[in-house]
């Protein structure tokens, strides 16, 4: 599994053809709603070729590019977390009896379609190590949440630009994936040629690749691949000091920089929703009219809403400026204590898909520079 | 994520909104747990609560719950009567220190409800008296009527505790202490260096009593204290219970105030 492979352009559905024979189930990026989002892919035809994405705090427009690159994009709101915790879960179904007690209790099936994941990002990658780690790393994991991300394989494509919203630099998440891929694509795109500098991460990425018309990357390959990561990564749109930043967060509770990102804080929750790594979830019963059936739902919650944080006498965080808090301070500082990582890998997605375009980079700094001074 | 069930078999009413039941497993296998720990408790659809357990660890057989009917939830848990099936999953969370402050003389500080979570610590210590040195409950409630366990208290009175009770208020038949529970901290001339504390009960209310404590001279790595947050899976998994760097769930509910102390600081944490 040793080598660096190039496959040209014209055999990359050559690539999706030996996935799908393989029984896997393709999900990756497609345009739909003006956006770059995750969903089934079944030929290159559905990739979003020819466009990128402009992003800025509060700013995502696609925008055409002058080549037919298939991933010239950053990324999407989407994540790869729709498919490891989907937004919305039956939990379970089942009858309420007369003495109130459950009968006919019946889970969804465990068995989720083998995903392939085609074009995740090195900072993706991270989030999906991440939420694995929260998920199934305690000492409860959810059966449930293994099934979906058991059989994963992981077509990574190295960033070919950066976004204007991207600091994985800072994070140390990315550009380049290193590991956790079967098989990594560098997409390099030259005034007569369009082809993908191909890595090998697994056995069974070597098996796929065997499948596929593909020849030996040389040395001009793997130069171009190395040129393409370099740019990408003096590209960074944004940056983040994370020199003891948990330390830095635990000292600064009081902070009147919170009191001020609050006003602008719509406590809307969109930064949640589009994170990678954002965890939250609530539960719902829901009953017939008669009360005789009853299913669990679980879905997707926010600590941005009140009732995220409430207890029989009110919520705990009832100011926007602790709900703001509590979301930033965890992504960057209470994460480690709990999980053992950041909670960030630097995507940018909170930064761009925040209606009023308030920045983590640069609510982070802020507190830096008032106990440093400016950088 | 499915609940077991458990029959009710004995329901009693210990005031005017909460009532104390007596679970048993419909498997047959006792839910083993230790004091301090919660399970998530449900009754038909209408949700899932976290309930601190308030039976004897000694004793598993039958899982006891006191609950007071404060939402939609816990009121459909307390309109259920015998013979009805209650839905568990659990047990959760960490446990008061009992077996820790073994040779020590321990203070058990509870208000209003929060003497339930405390119970089966101080069934442990009386179950085994003679490793401790003195045991004092100090519990406070609303009215004499708000009480939790009444014929208890006197029981655990004559098995040694020294059992001091108040209330905020009450008629003249009372002839108790009237006054918030921290008064009692000072009536009970204890060696404080060498006491234990386990807290449950309102959070202002912990706060005042860990106050009250350490200007005795108690130390606060000997002060554990129960707090409630919105545990919602129980298993580290929703998010809910943050407290700042930890789950309640998970690294709670029971802590060592020592390590607390500063997150409790921080307004709206």
């Amino acid at each position: 599994m040793d080598g660096v492979h190039v496959i040209e352009r014209n055999d990359f559905d050559a690539l999706l053809d030996a996935l799908t024979r393989r029984g896997y189930a393709i999900v990756g990026p497609t345009v739909r709603d003006q956006a770059i989002v995750y969903d089934e892919i079944a030929s290159s035809a559905d990739l979003p070729a020819g466009w990128t994405d402009e992003q800025e705090a509060g700013h995502y427009r696609l925008r055409r590019r002058e080549d037919e690159a298939l991933f010239g994009y950053a990324v999407g709101p989407h994540s790869w977390k729709q498919y490891q915790l989907p937004a919305e879960v039956k939990l379970w179904r089942a009858r309420v009896d007369q003495d109130g007690g459950l009968s006919n209790v019946t889970e969804p099936p465990r068995e989720s379609p083998r995903y392939a994941f085609l074009g995740a990002r090195s900072c993706e990658l991270h989030a999906v190590g991440i939420l694995d780690r929260v998920l199934l790393g305690g000492s409860h994991p959810d059966p449930a949440d293994a099934g979906r991300t058991k059989d994963l394989f992981i077509v990574a494509v190295q960033c070919g630009e950066a976004g204007g919203t991207c600091f994985c630099v800072s994070m140390k998440t990315g550009p380049v994936a290193e590991r956790g891929f079967d098989l990594a694509l560098t997409e390099v795109l030259e005034e007569h040629r369009h082809y993908f500098v191909v890595e090998v991460g697994s056995e069974r990425g070597a098996d796929v690749l065997a499948d596929v018309p593909h020849g030996e990357a040389v040395e001009e390959d793997r130069t171009a691949a190395g040129a393409v990561h370099a740019r990408t990564a003096s590209q960074m749109g944004r940056e983040l000091d994370v020199t003891e930043i948990k330390e830095l967060l635990y000292r600064n509770y009081d902070h009147p920089r919170w009191e001020e990102v609050a006003e602008r804080c719509l406590t809307c929750g969109n930064c949640t929703m589009v994170c990678p790594t954002c965890f939250c979830t609530t539960v719902e019963d829901v009953t017939d009219l008669a009360g005789e059936h009853v299913e669990r739902h679980q879905r997707w919650d926010s600590c941005f809403t009140v009732d995220y944080s409430g207890i029989h006498d009110g919520a705990v965080r009832g100011s926007a400026k602790s709900r703001y808090r509590q979301w930033m301070t965890h992504k960057l500082a209470t994460w480690h204590d709990q999980f053992g990582t950041s909670g960030c890998v630097g995507c940018g997605r909170c930064i761009t898909w925040c209606p009023v375009g308030i920045d983590l980079t640069e609510e982070a700094a802020a507190i830096r520079e008032s106990e440093e001074g400016p950088k | 994520m499915v609940p077991e069930p458990f029959e009710i078999v004995v329901k009693r009413r210990d005031t005017t909104d909460t009532w104390t039941f007596e679970l048993e497993p419909r498997s047959g296998e006792p839910l083993q747990f230790a004091a301090g720990q919660f399970t998530m408790l449900s009754a038909g659809g209408a949700g899932e609560v976290p309930i601190s357990i308030s039976g004897d660890p000694d004793r598993p057989e039958r899982l006891v719950h006191t609950v007071r009917a404060v939402g939609l939830a816990t009121r459909a848990i307390c309109d259920a009567d015998p013979g009805r099936v209650l839905g568990v999953r659990g047990p959760f969370g960490t446990a008061w220190p009992v077996d820790e402050v073994r040779g020590m003389d321990v203070v058990i500080g509870a208000g209003g409800i929060g003497l339930a979570p405390l119970r089966p610590a101080l069934m442990s210590l009386l179950a085994r008296r003679e490793g401790y040195g003195r045991l004092v409950l100090m519990y406070g409630g609303r009215s004499p009527d708000q009480l939790l366990y009444p014929d208890e208290l006197a029981d655990w009175a004559d098995r040694g505790f020294e059992v001091l009770v108040t209330v905020d208020s009450a008629g003249p038949e009372w002839l108790g202490h009237v006054g918030v529970v921290t008064r009692l901290v000072r009536r009970a001339e204890l060696d404080w260096t060498a006491t234990a504390a386990m807290l449950c009960g309102p959070e202002v209310m912990m706060r005042f009593m860990v106050a009250a404590l350490v200007d005795q001279g108690a130390q606060g790595e000997n002060i554990y204290a129960s707090m409630e947050r919105n545990m919602q899976c129980g298993i580290g998994h929703c998010g809910h219970c943050q407290l700042g760097p930890t789950l309640v769930c998970r690294d709670g509910p029971v802590y060592c105030w020592s390590e607390l102390a500063p997150w409790l600081a921080i307004r709206e944490l």
